[in-house]
């Protein structure tokens, strides 16, 4: 065969960086800087949109300025188990209220609008989750062609229903959809498409996956301004792989709003692996996870790009972990209290937040920030009926008892809603490990020192205690 | 027998189990890593046989026809009673 090109798994993984080059058109090389430091601010000023550019494409396709919803319902259950003078205010932001359902639509709304500016036929993303609907609905709206790669089965051909509705969703807005078994290997089919189409990679995690979250936390500073006259006291963001919570800290940040409290918030499933084909249909929570909290927060750049512009810990304050059981209770009572009818996954910052306004004052506000649109499979019913089927056990109790793959269990009550605090120096020394390995103390230059401490929302200082201590181990 | 240009699906084997990364837990390195793509099929086949489909994005795929005219029968599950329980709990405390 004339110009065939070897697809071996080893040759298409050693063009990576090339397929990468072209399908972004980012050079990432050009922002290294030190040893292993890179000059993120540069990075996010990537395509020269500034942020009003940004509101200004959203604005023209029908994305962002969602309603700001105070939960009035939820927040007096909360009161019930908080102590005199405890419990802040709960306000949800409803991103269901873009096109297709999800906050994620900000982030592919820049991403579709500069594949058409720069002349890409198509765009490709590798996602299971409502990215891919988003990425569908924006690339209908530029004309744009779309293909979605998700891990979406079990070697058996099992699905989770989530994800079989986010497949439904993607053809629904016209996408073409490839659906894999379970394993990391989804990386190599997915720079396989980018290499065959020229289309553009449409990452969760370039510059524009970001700067496209920045106008959620600029609205939501900006609202809860103008209506009482002060920026939100903190705002919760389920965490996954890093991009929600970065981008929404940015916009606060660009709208004044440095006193906030920005708070992480992750399903627990330790215990399960998240590339084990038989792991896979036992979890009940496909994002939103630690599966992904945890190592993206330590090490952002195992993500599909060479540097992600999501980067949690320059900007989360607390992260809270937070059960299965718990998120499908305050799904539950999200539309039974407030004829809200959303999630679940996206209702993993709210079932933390319910714990963690108990904790505030009463005059405090606290916002949640987003919401995601539910539907057949993509439902507590049906999510719940499926784990049953997997012979997971289902049941009231206390949801510290539950263990990941094995039980789903509900709080007996509300207060039994307790989020977990995590420890963030130990992740943040997690990271700094991760960044520093296989290079030695002398190989460390001042500009790196100064990264880290970026990278870790702490100061020089920190940074040279921990390298000391690792460089002991 | 399937007529071309039926809406199918194909089954392909993107890596043998033996091709797959070797950082991958125990059970999913026994697994090969497996393909699902739909598109009108090219030419007259059987479902088992080896066939190729035209994508909507216009490409052309190969693998094995598994079924036609496929559909979602993603749905609502089972009922489940503790989800009824947690309405009553909610709205009883309020």
């Amino acid at each position: 065969m004339k110009n065939a090109k070897d697809m071996s798994y080893a040759a298409l993984m050693a063009r990576r960086s090339d397929i990468m080059k072209s399908s972004l058109g980012i050079d990432y090389e050009t922002y290294e800087r030190g040893s292993i430091a890179f000059d993120y601010e540069a990075m996010m000023g990537f395509g020269g949109y500034t942020f009003e550019d940004v509101r200004r494409i959203q604005q023209n396709s029908a994305v962002g300025d969602t309603p700001l919803i105070e939960l009035k319902n939820i927040t007096a259950l909360m009161r019930n188990s908080a102590k005199p003078g405890k419990g802040a205010r709960i306000f949800i932001k409803d991103e269901a209220g873009n096109p297709s359902g999800s906050f994620k639509e900000r982030r592919a709304s820049i991403s579709c609008h500069h594949a058409k500016k720069m002349g890409f036929k198509g765009v490709i993303a590798a996602t299971s989750g409502n990215y891919g609907a988003a990425v569908a609905a924006q690339a209908a709206r530029y004309g744009l062609k779309c293909i979605v790669v998700q891990e979406c089965y079990d070697s058996n051909k099992t699905g989770q229903p989530e994800i079989i509705e986010k497949a439904r969703k993607c053809e629904a807005l016209g996408a073409e959809v490839i659906q894999l078994s379970v394993g990391p290997e989804l990386f190599y089919v997915f720079l396989a498409l980018l290499e065959e189409t020229g289309y553009m990679n449409a990452s969760l995690y370039t510059p524009f996956g970001i700067a496209g979250i920045e106008t959620l936390g600029y609205e939501i500073a900006e609202e809860i301004k103008k209506k009482y006259g002060r920026f939100p006291d903190a705002v919760v963001c389920t965490h996954a792989g890093g991009g929600n919570l970065t981008g929404t800290a940015r916009g606060l940040l660009h709208a004044g709003a440095d006193k906030t409290v920005v708070i992480g918030a992750s399903v627990d499933l330790t215990g399960l692996h998240m590339a084990s084909d038989v792991n896979f249909n036992q979890k009940s929570f496909t994002t939103g996870h630690t599966g992904f909290g945890m190592p993206f927060a330590t090490n952002p750049d195992r993500s599909d790009v060479p540097r992600s512009a999501g980067r949690p810990l320059r900007y989360m304050d607390k992260y809270f972990l937070i059960t299965q059981g718990e998120v499908f209770y305050m799904t539950e009572a999200l539309a039974v209290l407030e004829g809200l009818e959303r999630g679940p996954a996206g209702n993993t910052s709210l079932a933390a937040a319910f714990s963690i306004a108990r904790e505030m004052d009463e005059d405090e506000i606290l916002v949640v920030q987003e919401t995601e649109y539910t539907g057949a499979g993509k439902h507590p019913q049906a999510q719940l009926s499926f784990a049953r089927e997997n012979d997971i056990d289902i049941k009231f109790g206390n949801p510290k008892d539950s263990v990941p793959g094995k039980s789903i269990i509900f709080p007996d009550s509300p207060d039994k809603i307790q989020a977990i605090e995590q420890d963030l120096t130990r992740l943040r020394k997690s990271l700094i490990k991760n960044k520093t390995a296989g290079y030695s103390l002398g190989n460390i230059t001042p500009e790196d020192i100064s990264f880290l401490a970026d990278e870790t929302k702490t100061d020089e200082v920190f940074v040279r205690v921990c390298l000391e201590e690792l460089s002991k181990v | 027998m399937i007529k071309k240009g039926t809406w199918i699906t194909i089954e392909s084997v993107v890596l043998k189990a033996a091709e797959r990364a070797h950082n991958l837990p125990a059970d999913t390195q026994k697994t090969d890593l497996k393909k699902w793509v739909k598109g009108y099929l090219e030419e007259d086949g059987l479902i088992g046989s080896f066939v190729t489909v035209k994508t909507t994005t216009g490409r052309l795929e190969h693998g094995i026809l598994t079924e036609a005219n496929p559909s979602f029968d993603v749905n609502y599950g089972s009922y489940v009673p503790e989800l009824k329980k947690i309405c009553e709990q909610v709205r009883g405390l309020l």
